[in-house]
This record gives C-alpha cells, sequence and structure tokens, in this order.
C-alpha cells in the first residue's frame, strides 16, 4: 500500500527560501483558526450547556457565567436515571459482533476471490458489485418483513445479523489479498499446510493494518447506525444508544442540560476511539475512500 | 483386451487430467467454504429482501393482509401519479444540489489550506473530521439546540447584532437550507481528508519543477495542484451524489420532513408509507423506482469518469 503519506507525519510545503512568518501564511493560518473554530462551536455550546443547571440552560441569551455555577448535576442524573447505560451496553454488544461477524467473513470471501478459483466465483463476485449499488435504505420494508416471519424482531439478532456482511469490504479485501505475492504462501503449502492454515498464519499476519481499518469502520458504522436498529426494536431495554437518544428527547422534554449531557455522553465512545486510532481511521480513508453515512 | 492400448503417455495424461478435475473440484469445494459465511448472510439479507421487495411491489400488501394479492403494475401506476411522492423525491434532487457543491469546494479549500504546512495541523484535522464520527442523533440533539428559536446560539449571536430571530426548522424557506448545514458541519471531514490524502501524493518535484519555470502558487494551483485531483473529486462527487441521495437520519430527526413536507425525502417517504401507512406494498414499488434513478446516476457517473479518463 504506498497510496497514504499522511501518517508520516507533517510535510513541509514552504521551500527552504520561503519566509514561513509570510504575510500570506499568517492569512491563511488566520482563516484556518476561524474556520476551525466555527466546526467546533456546536461541541462546545453543547459542552457548556451540559454542565448548567435545567434554569440556567433554559434562560434566553448567551450565559457563559451561569448564575448556578457549573456542575456535572445532569451527567449524574442522566446516569443514574435514564436507560443510558443500558443502550451503551446494547450498542457495545452490538457493534462489536457486527464487527467481528464482518470482518471474519469479508476477509474468509476476499481470500477466496482473490486466491481460489473455484466455480461460481465470477458470479457471486458480480452479484455483490451489483449490491454495493443498492441502499439498504430501501430493503427496510421486507427485511422488516423477514424478520417478523424469522422472529428476529426485539432481538439482538434482529439488529446484528442484517448489519453483519459488508461487499465493499470484501472487495477492499481482496484488492489487498491480491497485493501480496503468492510466494509467501507457496513456501507454508510446499510444507504441507492447507488452504485454512496459509490464511491464518501467513495471510492474516500481513494484513493487520487493513484488517484494523474495516474493523474500525464497521465499528463506527454499526454503532452510529440509526436506521435499521430504530425500525427492528421496540422494546426500550433492546434499544441501541443512538435509537434510545432519539426517545429521551421527546421524553425529557425541556431538560436541555440532561439532554446535552446525554447527547455528548452518547459521542465520547467514539472521540475515544478516534484518539485511538486516529492513523488506522486516516489511512483507511485514505487508502481505501470508504466510509460509514 | 480392448482394442485401445494405453500408451504410457496416454495414461499419463489422463492421470494429470484426473488429478486436476480433482483439484478443480478440491478448489470449487476450499472456495466455496470460504465464501460461504459470507454468502449466506449476503443471500438471506441481501438478494432475497430484494427479490422479496420486488415481489411485494406488485401486490396489494398492507399490514393487516387485507387487499393483498398481485396488483400488477398498479402501485408503480400510483407512485407516478403520487404527487406526494413527486415532492419528496424533489426534495432529495434539491438537498443533493445544494448539499453536494459545498460538501466537495469547502472540502478541498479547507484541505489545500491544512495542507499548507501551517502549524497546528492535528488540531485542524481532528476539528474538522470529529463532526464525523458522531451518530445522526448526537448530530442532531446539538443543531437542534443550535437552531432553538429562543434559546439556540445562532439566534443568540444574531441578537447581539440586532438582528430578528430566525426560525431556522420552522420557517419553510431555510428549513432546507438548515438541514445542509447541519449535514455539512457532519460530513465534511470525510471529503476533506480523502482530498488531503491526495494532495500529499502529489509529488514534490513537479512543484518544484513549476517554481523554476517561474509559476506563481495561484498558478501552480490550477495548472498541477487541481488537475491532479480530478481522479479524487470524481471519487468524491460520485460518493457524494449517491450518498446524499439516500439522506433521511438528519432530516427525519430534525424537522420530520417539515415544515408542510418542505424538507421530507424519499427514503423517509418510504419508510412513511410502509411503516406508519403500512402500504408495504406501495413503499416497495417506490423503493424500487427509487433504486432506478440511483443506478442511472451511478451509470451516467461511471460514464462520464471514464469518458474523461479516456481522453
Amino acid at each position: 500500500m504506498s497510496t497514504y503519506t499522511l501518517s508520516r507525519g507533517i510535510k513541509q510545503t514552504h521551500k527552504p527560501g520561503e519566509n514561513p512568518w509570510s504575510v500570506s501564511r499568517m492569512a491563511a493560518l488566520l482563516v484556518l483558526a476561524v474556520l476551525a473554530a466555527t466546526w467546533l462551536v456546536p461541541f462546545a455550546w453543547s459542552v457548556l450547556t451540559s454542565l448548567k443547571s435545567e434554569a440556567d440552560a433554559g434562560a434566553a441569551g448567551i450565559t457563559l457565567n451561569p448564575p448556578d455555577g457549573f456542575s456535572f448535576d445532569a451527567y449524574r442524573k442522566v446516569l443514574s436515571a435514564g436507560d443510558i447505560p443500558a443502550w451503551a451496553w446494547n450498542s457495545l454488544l452490538t457493534s462489536v459482533a457486527i464487527t467481528f461477524i464482518t470482518v471474519a467473513t469479508s476477509a474468509l470471501a476476499g481470500y477466496a476471490f482473490s486466491r481460489v478459483n473455484f466455480k461460481g466465483k465470477r458470479w457471486l463476485y458480480a452479484a455483490i458489485i451489483a449490491a454495493i449499488i443498492i441502499p439498504p435504505q430501501l430493503l427496510i420494508v421486507p427485511l422488516f418483513r423477514q424478520m417478523l416471519a424469522f422472529n428476529l424482531v426485539d432481538t439482538y439478532w434482529g439488529i446484528i445479523l442484517p448489519q453483519s456482511f459488508a461487499p465493499a469490504m470484501v472487495l477492499i479485501l481482496k484488492r489487498f489479498f491480491d497485493q501480496i505475492p503468492v510466494e509467501l504462501e507457496d513456501a507454508a503449502r510446499v510444507d504441507g499446510a492447507g488452504r485454512l492454515r496459509v490464511f491464518w498464519s501467513v495471510v492474516l499476519p500481513l494484513s493487520r493494518p487493513i484488517l484494523a481499518a474495516v474493523a474500525i469502520f464497521v465499528f463506527i458504522g454499526a454503532w452510529n447506525n440509526f436506521l435499521w436498529p430504530f425500525i427492528v426494536t421496540t422494546d426500550a431495554h433492546l434499544m441501541t444508544l443512538p435509537v434510545g437518544l432519539q426517545t429521551v428527547k421527546s421524553a425529557y422534554g425541556l431538560q436541555y442540560a440532561q439532554n446535552m449531557a446525554s447527547a455528548i455522553l452518547a459521542a465520547l465512545p467514539l472521540v475515544l476511539v478516534f484518539l485511538f486510532f486516529q492513523r488506522q481511521i486516516i489511512k483507511g480513508i485514505a487508502t481505501t475512500g470508504f466510509g460509514g453515512q | 483386451m480392448s482394442t485401445a492400448i494405453d500408451t504410457p503417455a496416454a495414461t499419463a495424461e489422463k492421470v494429470t487430467a484426473q488429478g486436476k478435475a480433482r483439484a478443480k473440484r478440491g478448489e470449487t469445494l476450499t472456495g466455496w467454504a470460504f465464501a460461504a459465511p459470507f454468502a449466506v448472510l449476503f443471500v438471506l439479507f441481501l438478494v432475497v429482501p430484494a427479490l422479496y421487495g420486488l415481489y411485494l411491489s406488485f401486490t396489494g400488501e398492507t399490514l393487516t393482509g387485507a387487499g393483498s394479492g398481485l396488483v400488477g403494475l398498479a402501485n408503480y401506476g400510483d407512485a407516478l401519479r403520487d404527487p406526494d411522492m413527486w415532492k419528496s423525491l424533489g426534495n432529495t434532487l434539491w438537498f443533493t444540489v445544494l448539499s453536494t457543491i459545498p460538501l466537495v469546494v469547502l472540502s478541498l479549500a479547507l484541505a489545500l489550506l491544512v495542507n499548507l504546512g501551517l502549524p497546528g495541523r492535528w488540531l485542524w484535522r481532528l476539528s474538522f473530521f470529529l463532526p464525523y464520527l458522531l451518530a445522526s442523533t448526537v448530530v442532531v440533539m446539538f443543531w437542534s439546540w443550535m437552531y432553538n428559536p429562543t434559546l439556540g446560539l445562532i439566534n443568540g449571536v444574531l441578537a447581539k447584532f440586532g438582528a430578528a430571530p430566525v426560525a431556522w426548522l420552522q420557517d419553510p424557506k431555510v428549513a432546507m437550507l438548515s438541514v445542509v448545514i447541519t449535514t455539512l458541519w457532519w460530513t465534511i471531514g470525510f471529503n476533506f481528508l480523502l482530498y488531503l490524502a491526495a494532495l500529499q501524493n502529489i509529488p514534490e518535484q513537479q512543484f518544484e519543477a513549476a517554481a523554476i519555470d517561474g509559476a506563481g502558487k495561484w498558478r501552480q494551483l490550477f495548472s498541477i495542484v487541481i488537475p491532479q485531483l480530478t481522479p479524487t473529486t470524481a471519487l468524491i462527487l460520485t460518493l457524494q451524489i449517491l450518498a446524499s441521495l439516500k439522506v433521511f437520519d438528519q432530516i427525519y430527526m430534525l424537522t420530520n420532513g417539515g415544515p408542510a413536507g418542505k424538507t421530507r425525502s424519499i427514503v423517509q417517504y418510504i419508510y412513511e408509507s410502509g411503516f406508519t401507512g403500512y402500504r408495504f406494498g406501495y413503499s416497495s414499488a417506490i423503493s424500487y423506482l427509487f433504486f432506478v434513478l440511483i443506478v442511472l446516476v451511478a451509470l451516467a457517473q461511471y460514464k462520464l469518469i471514464n469518458r474523461r479518463s479516456a481522453a
């Protein structure tokens, strides 16, 4: 994979003779700072609101020094009274399961497409390409009726299974496996290793970076998915965080501070994921051009 | 004794042919063993619902089962005559136009700025990319609060300048714009990172050569950078148009399609006809009409991009 250089750190773009503190560079810096600040404002405003008392949050005008002062009351209330911990657990459980199944099935299928000449391969491959164009949003009605028939409405499996395969990821992994020299596998096969053994102990270790990137993206997509879990769950105890939050909004009514505290709590895990896996996420986007949403 | 006496060479040939056939069968078995877990999920949760949806679209299926049975193309005819379908399709196309242009142009501008090598690079990257990681629900909670007519930050700032408050989500004239602003904030980070990665891949020597030839910064931008980014722009445009056409979450939660259906998207209309109107057959028919549109858009883009790269 040679298409990324982003993670190699800062590339200097000013020439040796160029003044790094020139007026035009300072102007660019100012524009950038204003834009970045604009992008951070909704976060800041929400965090600020979540730290106020309900009375202060519901007062008109922009108050930066609320009369009641700042506190974590809203967070305490949301965590103790609400369903948020349960929803977070549901989100974690389903997202991890979806990630695990998707990565495992995509890697196996991607390997078959890359290395094995099997009958029906072309057909399956064509079907996968065609499937990438189908927006999952359009299948909600038949899929929901199917779930009714399988008795999977309001179950974890109902949330997990329809999200646990990703045609695009199969193609991305196939493309990666294609680049691994066959000679590496041949050596192991001469020693008598079977396909699965070769896949497990030669191919997978070499594919760690791409597997990590795929896993992170699947996880983020699953954690954030709204429409499918929203349709397949009606039981409040089984809702994922995004779906549950949607119900909180109406239940809390005018409790703005608690509202914002829930939103911040829901955003936190992904901010942490980003801080930990920054490099893989950026590499993933740079090399494959895939993402959720 | 058979008349055909196998020569050693023929025997060898037969044996290798047999071996090859066996190896081929083995390969097919192995291939399917590897592909099976994916294939099973793929067939069960994509192929089957896709075909089932197609079948439903020719039936009069409702929740109660009343009026079910094949109705031929009636649903498709109804859909094409349905003013609400056209209205939500129009909204979706309008949203796509309004969102795609800034999501391509502004993301390029941001990437160019960040790529200047100014200090604080990680902070810029984080600021623009962070919203992309949020769930639509969280994004909507943030922005409903920003847009709040009496308590929201935006109207609060406007008030400081003496401007009248704007009903961001309730005013039919601005509601779609508000949705676009939120979408821009939420999703620009992805395009931004794609552009940033592409910018880093432009060989440094090209700039040096251009500088020696006396090309200024702006000249370099238009003669080297932007042409080199064409494949990336094509990719971003493709992904963006397809993503915008499928818009649902943020609109559904911000405005619920209102005011007066002004922001209702086609996916929302499919959802509503299926899950609140319980007209499963009708909903499926619209899904398929919309799918045809998406395929046409994808094909048109594919043709355009291929022609450009062939030229």
